[in-house]
């Protein structure tokens, strides 16, 4: 059976934050952030937006593409490390909200910021085991980044939604592999506000070791190389890090630069990689071949190939594109607007 | 039905009453009422209160001051209709007394609202619109009047001049009155410059929180002259509506049809048109209602009643003057009394008792309260026996 | 507000879901038991457009007590594309958007919590489109 994505839908806050801004606050040198780690701005969700609030905007853009009805989706699963509820699903009150309830499964998934192609991998598999017709699967995430530490520069707010199927695709997932070991490079305790992270650890025995191996894994099973693809994206926790795995690869600047959105919206954890997906199917032509590869702390990666189809070209105007969302009818923040929306000022009881 | 007369009217200053309770409010202008008609006894008793629960988490007011007033067993009702709780319970008085069921009704009104902080008295107002569907979103009262201004400003050209000018007025109006809880004169400048409420509508377009009660001892008209100390005041017209709950769900955003259907029912009963009134106490919650009411009354065209309150037509000496109390904008508004508090004034006047804000030989007057944004409203006309 | 209050209104405060009179065709939103334009006591169920106009607005700089870390929020009355109005927040305008006219669409948001331990009570808020 061929499965894969009958619609997808993206959906960001409209607030920034620009690295300067951060870096005033703290004494810190804004152009080594730039320059350094790529990154010039990162999305703010407002007070009134949440992980459910994005995840139901990126899942009524992706039914507009899926053109189905809701109450054909067997499962919704949402990936997300700041669910609104510690206990209680966000996934069901996105099913409530685009009408999927209530025969459907639900659960919500959470590993750091490779929730997201999770939920894609899981629900590429119940519909190709037949279990359900259409699952729904959503990245997302209003991460928080401790006030001066170096997440600050980048934890953003975004969502990407996926409804995978077997037929009416937009792009089939020809394969998918998974990569993990335990690997403790950034956590958060319960009850825990802000992650820890463990520095540069974080980098070549995490990031890169596991985005390497799933993605070599799923490059060597596939019998494909880098050059066969139109498209690649990579988990995207600052800019450097996807351009750096991509060129480890074989893959070049050209593949990765329409997924690579980081430099302008920060890391969206869970929505990083999914959200550069959606960028790319936006202007993907039938026929494209993309390569896909996540990273959750943790660690692991989920690595995806995927073939864009003719139905492309109708789905991809049905809803707004994600390029639009990322640079139009942007509102920038001062540092102290920045700081309420985000509840990091104390207030009294 | 028989013919109903105002015999007694009581009411104290209103304003942040530290030392007084509910209770008190009450009961004090109660007995004023009793004392300035000169009865010893009543039959029945109503209390026009909002909301004694969300402001003094107190319910069950009615038999709370027939107690504190020393009158069980007579029969006590609360009546609520929001902020035309006051008015409400005068028809239900009248009725009360033209059904010929008792003789002597005590109507009063009361509320005491400042045993809460300002936001939670914010939230208890907003419990006048419709929870669900506009205070569930975080609409306050100031927000859906000034809705109804940005409508009216729109369609009919009314400024924010306009709408300062009615607080001109009615604080020069209060000024004169000694019950006023903010008898301050005011300038058109000092209301556009004062804090932004809700837009367009400044802190000196809104009636303030009050502490405060009114009360009337009605009884047959034909039994004034002997229960009375005090000529009567017969109630002429009598009218009540009801609109939408929801301000949205009105046809036309500038107009409240409620209070537009109570003033026809009451002129109708009355055989009084808008010319023959004299003086007229108006549901100022905010500067726009007073706009919008003095039209929908039929003082003045519909979109004309800005231009009248500007050029001086509403003021005393002019062509209807409105408020001569300084209406809820500088008098106050305790909400559950405004209704009684309204015809405290009216009564006043038509006796000639109202001084330097008298009204010269006015005979004939008008209330009008509401309640919500004009979602219940209230207009009764009267005429000194 | 009591966690049942809030879940009985997810038809409509999450989809949008009206009651179409099946006598004379207005639109109900919220759905009502009798029409209030012909007496008819059926219906059946529409999902609203979910674009509409700003019929009138302000900007409430001081909220109620279970709003007051969000003042100040602007508001306005909407006209839906079907026909019902609302009275909703209006959220990310920019200068010039908040007027009558400006075509709306609405989108899922938080409208406010009971503190940081109770329940988050979701709706919609209407964006300029």
């Amino acid at each position: 059976m061929t499965v894969g994505i009958v619609g997808y839908g993206a959906h960001l806050p409209r607030h920034r934050i620009k690295v300067e801004e951060i870096a005033k606050v703290w004494g810190a040198d804004a152009p080594s952030y730039k320059k350094g780690l790529e990154l010039r701005e990162k999305s703010v969700p407002a007070p009134d937006q949440d992980v459910i609030t994005l995840a139901v905007e990126a899942a009524r853009n992706a039914l507009a593409r899926a053109q189905i009805g809701a109450q054909e989706i067997g499962a919704v699963y949402v990936g997300s490390e700041s669910h609104p509820y510690a206990v209680k699903p966000t996934g069901t009150v996105v099913a409530e909200a685009i009408g999927a309830v209530p025969n459907c499964h639900c659960a919500d998934f959470e590993f750091a910021c490779k929730a997201g192609s999770e939920a894609m991998f899981v629900c590429t598999g119940l519909v190709k085991s037949g279990y359900i017709k259409y699952g729904l699967a959503i990245g997302a995430d209003t991460s928080q980044g401790a006030p001066g530490d170096a997440l600050e520069y980048s934890a953003s707010a975004g969502a990407a939604a996926y409804i995978m199927g077997s037929e009416n695709l937009v792009a089939t997932i020809d394969l998918q592999h998974s990569f993990m070991t335990d690997t403790p490079d950034f956590w958060r305790r319960e009850y825990q506000h802000y992650p820890q992270h463990a520095g540069r650890y974080t980098g070549e025995p995490a990031y890169f070791k596991h985005t390497l191996g799933a993605s070599k894994a799923l490059l060597e099973k596939s019998g494909m190389k880098p050059a066969d693809f139109d498209f690649a994206v990579f988990h995207q926790p600052n800019g450097k890090f996807p351009m750096r795995v991509g060129k480890m690869l074989g893959f070049k600047r050209e593949q990765l630069e329409t997924g690579w959105l980081v430099p302008l919206l920060g890391n969206t954890y869970s929505g990083a990689s999914p959200l550069g997906l959606t960028a790319i199917l936006d202007i993907a032509k039938p026929g494209n071949k993309i390569f896909m590869c996540s990273y959750g702390s943790g660690s692991g990666s989920d690595a995806f190939i995927l073939t864009v189809t003719d139905r492309i070209r109708e789905a991809q105007d049905r809803a707004v594109k994600t390029r639009k969302l990322l640079d139009e009818n942007k509102i920038y923040l001062e540092y102290g607007e920045y700081a309420k929306f985000r509840k990091k000022i104390l207030k009294a009881e | 039905m028989r013919d109903v007369a105002i015999i007694g009217v009581g009411m104290k200053k209103c304003g942040e009453l530290w030392e007084k309770s509910l209770r008190d409010l009450y009961v004090e202008s109660a007995l004023d009422a009793i004392d300035d008609a000169g009865v010893d006894h009543i039959d029945s008793m109503y209390v026009g209160c909002m909301s004694g629960g969300l402001f003094a988490g107190q319910e069950h007011i009615g038999a709370l001051m027939a107690d504190y007033l020393g009158q069980t067993p007579v029969p006590a009702t609360r009546v609520e209709s929001a902020c035309a709780s006051g008015g409400a319970a005068l028809r239900a008085g009248f009725l009360e007394v033209a059904s010929g069921m008792s003789d002597i009704v005590l109507v009063g009104g009361v509320e005491k609202m400042t045993d809460v902080s300002g936001d939670e008295a914010t939230y208890a107002l907003a419990t006048a619109s419709d929870q669900e569907w506009e205070a569930f979103n975080g609409i306050t009262f100031p927000g859906l009047y000034a809705m109804m201004a940005v409508a009216h400003m729109h369609k009919y050209g009314t400024t924010s001049e306009m709408l300062a000018s009615v607080a001109v007025k009615n604080h020069a109006n209060g000024s004169k009155n000694p019950l006023a809880q903010f008898p301050m004169k005011i300038t058109v400048e000092d209301v556009l410059s004062s804090v932004m409420v809700a837009d367009p509508l400044h802190i000196l377009d809104c009636s303030p929180i009050t502490d405060g009660g009114a009360a009337l001892i009605l009884c047959p008209a034909d039994q004034a002259k002997k229960l009375a100390k005090k000529a009567g005041v017969k109630i002429l017209g009598c009218g009540m509506a009801s609109d939408t709950i929801a301000y949205h769900s009105r046809g036309d955003l500038t107009t409240l049809g409620a209070v537009v259907k109570a003033a026809g029912l009451a002129y109708k009963m009355s055989g009084k048109g808008p010319k023959e009134i004299q003086v007229c106490e108006v549901h100022d919650c905010f500067t726009i209602a007073e706009i919008i009411v003095s039209e929908d009354l039929g003082f003045f065209e519909k979109g004309k009643g800005g231009a009248a309150v500007k050029g001086g037509e509403t003021a005393i000496g002019g062509k209807i003057p409105i408020n001569t109390s300084g209406g809820l904008k500088s008098k106050g508004h305790p909400v559950g009394a405004t209704g009684v508090a309204q015809a405290v004034e009216i009564v006043k006047q038509l006796r000639g008792e109202c001084g330097d804000r008298q009204v010269k030989g006015a005979r004939v007057g008008m209330t009008q309260n509401m309640g919500g944004t004009g979602a219940s409203a209230v207009v009764h006309i009267m005429e000194v026996m | 507000m009591s966690s049942p209050r809030s879940w009985r209104h997810y038809p409509q405060r999450y989809r949008y879901e009206a009651a179409v009179c099946t006598k004379c065709g207005k639109v109900h939103f919220p759905p009502r038991l009798i029409c209030d334009a012909c007496k008819g006591r059926e219906f059946t169920t529409k999902t609203m457009a979910r674009t509409g106009k700003i019929l009138t607005h302000t900007i409430v700089r001081v909220g109620p007590s279970n709003f007051a870390d969000q003042s100040p929020f602007a508001v306005a009355v909407v006209e839906m594309d079907d026909g019902p109005r609302i009275t909703c927040q209006v959220a990310d305008w920019n200068q010039g958007q908040l007027t009558i006219g400006q075509k709306v669409r609405l989108e899922f948001r938080k409208i406010y919590d009971e503190g940081a331990s109770g329940i988050i009570n979701y709706g919609y808020k209407a964006v300029p489109i």
